[in-house]
């Protein structure tokens, strides 16, 4: 099965919040090769050391996303042929989140952003109660529908420019992640969300670039739910429920 | 730095301007069929009321929204923070707005 056709040039960010270098390694090319087992191949084979995060491989868990030739990705799903440019694959850690060592990050701030956001659920009943009837099709299901599948992987935060311009800002993942649950009828903090979006670093300082929606992996498309965001908002502000 | 209130006005001053700018399009675009000079201007502006109300009330939206926009770029490309930033805010409003009067009282007065 493995053809061992032309080697790979792979370069590799190595080091820590001190700072750090490219190494550069020559990897044997399979077919159907992913990033992550390029990454992997090096660190069994070359680079014991080498620290990256990966734990489903199948793209569910979120966590092994990377610099791939300068565009963020998830390892697990993205054939080296997709990302390649000549035999060449630079390799770095995460834009816009602090390095912990080599390829993995510090995702603290990512994860604290969506509390922030109010990216949690506060249930209005217990267990002991009926089940909620919530039809799909009825419109607030469907758009919370369109963002739920988030894998929390952080290629839209890294992919997001006014993070890098201003670190507070809460970002693509954490917006998409409240705008689901401003349309969850069963949740009891609607009010509590609304002004928490809508914090100084809130929904409103989004570019609609796009940046996030071009990158995420499972296809979201955390710029129109902050679309949306930014429509619910001037509509409580004019209420006057914020 | 984008606060909620700010937001809003950005939006509003938005708003006002969408149809301004239209309007002024188009009586540019009809005044100007047979040439256009000063005195052709001056003729439709002193003393209106109308034209005057029309671009003061253009003159305060572009002087809100462009503050509240270069804001933006000063705190993201410039680093501008605090104090500093809400100085850059309401020094650009002024200048806007106090240049922008100046001007229209200049063809209606
Ligand atoms: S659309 Fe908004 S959230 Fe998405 S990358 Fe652009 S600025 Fe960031
Ligand atoms: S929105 Fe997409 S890119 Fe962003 S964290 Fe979720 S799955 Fe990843
Ligand atoms: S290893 Fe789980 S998404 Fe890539």
């Amino acid at each position: 099965m493995a053809e061992l056709s032309d080697e790979l040039e792979v370069a590799v960010w190595q080091g820590d919040r001190a700072g750090g270098a490219m190494r550069i390694y020559s990897v044997p090319q399979r077919p159907s090769q992913t990033v992550l087992d390029v990454v992997t191949w090096i660190q069994r084979n070359v680079e014991p050391g080498l620290s990256y995060r990966f734990a489903c491989r199948v793209g569910m868990c979120g966590s092994c996303a990377m610099m791939v030739n300068g565009q963020p990705r998830w390892a697990c799903r993205t054939h080296i042929k997709a990302a390649l440019a000549g035999n060449h694959l630079e390799l770095r850690p995460l834009r816009n989140l602090p390095v912990i060592k080599d390829l993995a990050c510090d995702m603290s701030e990512f994860f604290h952003k969506w509390q922030q956001a109010e990216g949690r659920f506060y249930p209005t009943a217990d267990r002991h109660e009926p089940v909620a009837k919530i039809s799909p099709a009825s419109p607030r299901r469907a758009a919370a529908n369109k963002g739920i599948e988030c894998i929390n992987c952080a290629a839209c935060y890294a992919a997001c420019d006014v993070v890098a311009w201003n670190p507070g800002y809460l970002g693509p993942a954490a917006l998409n992640r409240a705008w689901t649950l401003l349309n969850d009828v069963r949740d009891g903090a609607q009010k509590r969300r609304q002004r928490a979006v809508l914090q100084n670093n809130g929904c409103q300082n989004c570019h609609s670039m796009q940046g996030c929606a071009s990158f995420c992996p499972v296809a979201l498309n955390p710029t129109a739910a902050i679309a949306g965001l930014k429509r619910t908002a001037l509509r409580a502000i004019r209420q006057g429920q914020v | 730095m984008l606060g909620p209130r700010l937001f809003v006005a950005q939006r509003v001053s938005a708003a006002v301007m969408a149809p301004l700018v239209l309007g002024h399009l188009l009586v540019m675009i009809y005044a100007v069929q047979g040439g256009l000079d000063s005195a052709e201007i001056l003729a439709r502006t002193r003393g209106s009321l109308f034209w005057g109300t029309y671009y003061e009330l253009f003159v305060t939206a572009v002087a809100i929204h462009a503050a509240i926009g270069v804001r933006v770029i000063a705190y993201e490309w410039f680093k501008v923070k605090n104090r500093w930033l809400e100085v850059v805010t309401v020094m650009i409003g002024c200048v806007l707005f106090l240049s922008g009067t100046y001007a229209v009282y200049a063809v209606v007065a």
